[in-house]
């Protein structure tokens, strides 16, 4: 397959390592993987904070980047940037954009994945052949969980990997507290969730943490690194993309 | 020709400032920030909202069509909203054909005078109440004291709150945020004849309660209630709750006055299956509630001899007005979205200043009292949201209401954009707006690098970021980019590289 990526502003700009282990992983696995160099961000920052007519030149942005006819699918190891692709371009694009804008986002939103969606339902692959000898709890991001239902597809992959030590985390699905802005507009509330979300964290003993969302992992590792735990954060394309003899982009 | 300047139809009026409890003293983070520091209440909501949430999980997966008729409930009340006007009109004439009167009140300060008028001509100087979200909405409480009327609530979470010179907290459960030993004060401080050596054990609590609002039952004229359903065909109102307290309002006084949200409509008896299946389960985990009062008009020498009802809007032909918002007027007050909400969780319900708090009061308060610009506590409440989505999932009627409040946030900055905010906002937007500037203002950004220094990470940033830092680092930020990895001779020969592997 022909697969675009999409990096995301944050993870082009903060998380590189999470960006190159898709695209090397996916490479690995025989696909094509192309990087569309127009492309920034996705807009869900300005959306979800209210500038919807901020949203557009971005919205239009991402069509223009991905909209090649050649790419079959378009990556992208954030779920709630996908999130964004899926329900919130088609919001700005009706009440902002052209009628061909319309079509444009709903042809792409069609083909943007999330990664374990784009190797679980489109690739059909759960063991990517990875090694990743450590002890590692799952925390399934709020967007990930509710908004694109990837439900078991993370863990079905993390499970196939060799020499993993996978731990469950307790209330995994509460929210860690990040929720964009709101992390600054309701600083105080954000803390205190995370706070607990860390007191779960640190209670599986955990080498890692890992997520499928950069964001999310920030903050969550942002509040580690206060507490000096011990504990850090890992995307899941980066303990996917982990090989024995080529340690993979996280080495 | 000339032409004819027609005038625009006016917006329909929101709920008035300064009646009823539609709106708090101060923004959501600063009352936010008073409650996050009550210990005692965080570990009282977080342990009530857990046990009510795993019944409901329990009793909801039991119904292999517990999704069926979260679709039904929610096409029932689409149905309503959309016809609403029809239907309200249908209502009044069943209700006045079986002996009820009925009144209209545009707002608060209506309806409470309407009320108060009421008990008046009774001559009674005391009432009792059924609990009702309606007349806390109004204030009509305080309004009734201020003309000389005495309320009592018999719920007993309420009965708690009003002793306890407090305010409710939580849609069902509005004592939520206190523990027994706390009520258990409360009445010994402000219930007369009550036993000094009342303990905190709840059947005790129970009784000394029971023993209060015994004599109050059987002693009282009038009764307030709000209602649950009101149901067009019929013109017949419907209470469920599980104490028994409301039936013996309902029944006993002489007068009943019922004050009604014009939006509680349903359109036949037959959907009251729909409805009675899913709000117990949603609200408080139960298969059924334990008590469900109906009453069409006034039955000849059985029950209330006068019945009235009031109608009331109150800024909900303004939420309805609004095609995307009047989603929010599907709620039928269950509360699960409160049980689930990890905000609400950690903030209790005080700090969203209203009747209504939780998500859905973060979405409906708004829409009822409007965002009077920044300065306004309810234009904080679209942001009071992590947007995580538990509400949509355990919402009853399906309402979306982390779009709902997207949306608020898109009208709300329309309206009146934050200053500083905006001005970023707009910065951002055509820094991202193509990639040659996006690729400038990451050079920005790596002079984070410089900030960071050796420590490796980013400890305090000046206000607004300070919000962030207070509580969290922010790491270094890489030397290289995604883009500029990818487009450097590292970059591509990694990749031929895994393309060699992938071929091995
Ligand atoms: S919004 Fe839905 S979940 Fe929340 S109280 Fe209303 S009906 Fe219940």
């Amino acid at each position: 397959m022909r697969i675009a990526l999409f990096a995301t502003c944050i993870g082009d700009t903060m998380f590189p390592n999470a960006v190159k282990s898709t695209a090397l992983l996916l490479t690995r696995l025989g696909h094509e993987v192309v990087f569309p160099p127009g492309q920034t961000c996705c807009g869900q920052m300005h959306v979800n904070t209210g500038y919807q007519p901020d949203a557009l030149p971005l919205v239009e942005n991402y069509v223009e980047s991905f909209g090649d006819e050649s790419i079959d699918a378009v990556v992208v190891p954030s779920g709630s940037c996908v999130g964004s692709v899926r329900h919130q371009h088609e919001v700005v694009a009706s009440r902002y954009g052209t009628p061909r804008l319309c079509g444009q986002v709903e042809t792409l939103k069609a083909k943007t994945y999330e990664l374990s969606e784009l190797l679980v339902d489109v690739l059909g692959v759960t063991d990517v052949g990875a090694y990743y000898p450590h002890r590692v709890t799952y925390h399934p991001t709020c967007h990930s969980l509710r908004m694109l239902r990837v439900g078991e597809k993370p863990l079905q992959l993390l499970r196939a990997v060799r020499d993993i030590d996978l731990v469950e985390l307790p209330e995994a699905d509460s929210c860690c507290g990040f929720g964009g802005t709101f992390a600054l507009k309701n600083a105080e509330t954000s803390t205190a969730m995370l706070a607990d979300k860390i007191r779960n964290i640190s209670g599986t003993s955990a080498e890692y943490c890992c997520a499928s969302d950069s964001s999310c992992l920030m903050h969550i590792g942002g509040g580690m690194t206060r507490l000096q735990m011990g504990t850090q954060t890992v995307h899941l394309a980066e303990i996917l993309a982990s090989v024995e003899d080529h340690a993979g982009a996280t080495a | 020709m000339t032409r004819v300047a027609l005038p625009s139809p006016a917006f329909p009026p929101r709920a008035p400032e300064g009646a009823g409890n539609l709106r708090g003293s101060e923004s959501f983070p600063d009352a936010a920030h008073h409650e996050l520091a009550n210990s005692q209440l965080r570990r009282n909501i977080s342990n009530a909202t857990h046990t009510i949430r795993e019944k409901r999980l329990q009793v909801t997966g039991e119904l292999p069509d517990w999704e069926q008729l979260r679709d039904s409930g929610s096409a029932i009340k689409t149905d309503v909203m959309n016809r609403l006007p029809e239907l309200l009109e249908q209502f009044e004439a069943a209700v006045t054909a079986r002996g009820g009167v009925v009144h209209w009140a545009q707002d608060a300060v209506e309806a409470n005078e309407i009320v108060a008028g009421l008990v008046r001509e009774t001559g009674s100087e005391e009432v009792i109440k059924v609990k009702s979200m309606a007349t806390q909405e109004i204030g009509l409480n305080e309004h009734l004291e201020s003309e000389g009327i005495r309320a009592y609530e018999t719920d007993l979470a309420e009965l708690i709150v009003q002793l306890g010179h407090d305010t409710p907290s939580h849609i069902l459960v509005p004592a939520i945020h206190r523990n027994r030993s706390e009520i258990r004060e409360i009445f010994l401080n402000e219930m007369a004849d009550v036993d000094p050596h009342l303990d905190d054990d709840p059947a005790s609590l129970a009784a000394a309660a029971r023993r209060f609002l015994r004599h109050k039952f059987m002693t009282t004229p009038v009764a307030i209630s709000g209602t649950n359903f009101g149901i067009a065909e019929t013109g017949t109102l419907g209470v469920v709750e599980s104490e028994g307290n409301g039936r013996m309002c309902l029944t006993m006084p002489q007068t009943l006055i019922t004050v009604m949200g014009i939006e509680k409509i349903i359109p036949t008896y037959a959907d009251l299956e729909v409805f009675l299946q899913l709000l117990p389960r949603s609200s408080t985990g139960e298969r059924m509630n334990p008590y469900t009062s109906m009453w069409t008009g006034v039955t000849p020498e059985d029950g209330p001899q006068s019945f009235h009802l009031v109608l009331l809007d109150n800024g909900r032909t303004a939420a309805l007005a609004d095609k995307i918002g009047r989603e929010a007027l599907n709620c039928i007050r269950c509360s699960a979205c409160l049980n689930v909400c990890p905000v609400y969780e950690r903030t209790g319900g005080h700090a969203y200043g209203s009747t209504y708090p939780g998500p859905i009061g973060a979405v409906l308060t708004p829409q009822l009292a409007g965002m009077h610009g920044s300065h306004d506590p309810n234009s904080s409440l679209p942001f009071a949201s992590s947007l995580c989505g538990a509400c949509f999932d355990a919402c009853p009627v399906k309402i979306d209401i982390p779009s709902l409040l997207v949306e608020l946030r898109h009208q709300k900055v329309e309206q009146a954009a934050f200053g500083s905010e905006a001005a970023a906002m707009r910065a951002a937007s055509i820094a991202m707006s193509s990639s040659g500037k996006f690729t400038v203002a990451q050079k920005a950004a790596g002079l984070g690098r410089l900030i960071a220094g050796k420590k490796g990470k980013i400890s305090a940033l000046p206000p607004p970021l300070s919000g962030w830092t207070d509580a969290r680092d922010i790491p270094k930020p890489p030397k290289q980019t995604f883009r500029q990895w990818w487009g450097s001779a590292e970059g591509q020969r990694e990749i031929a590289d895994a393309r060699r592997q992938a071929h091995e």
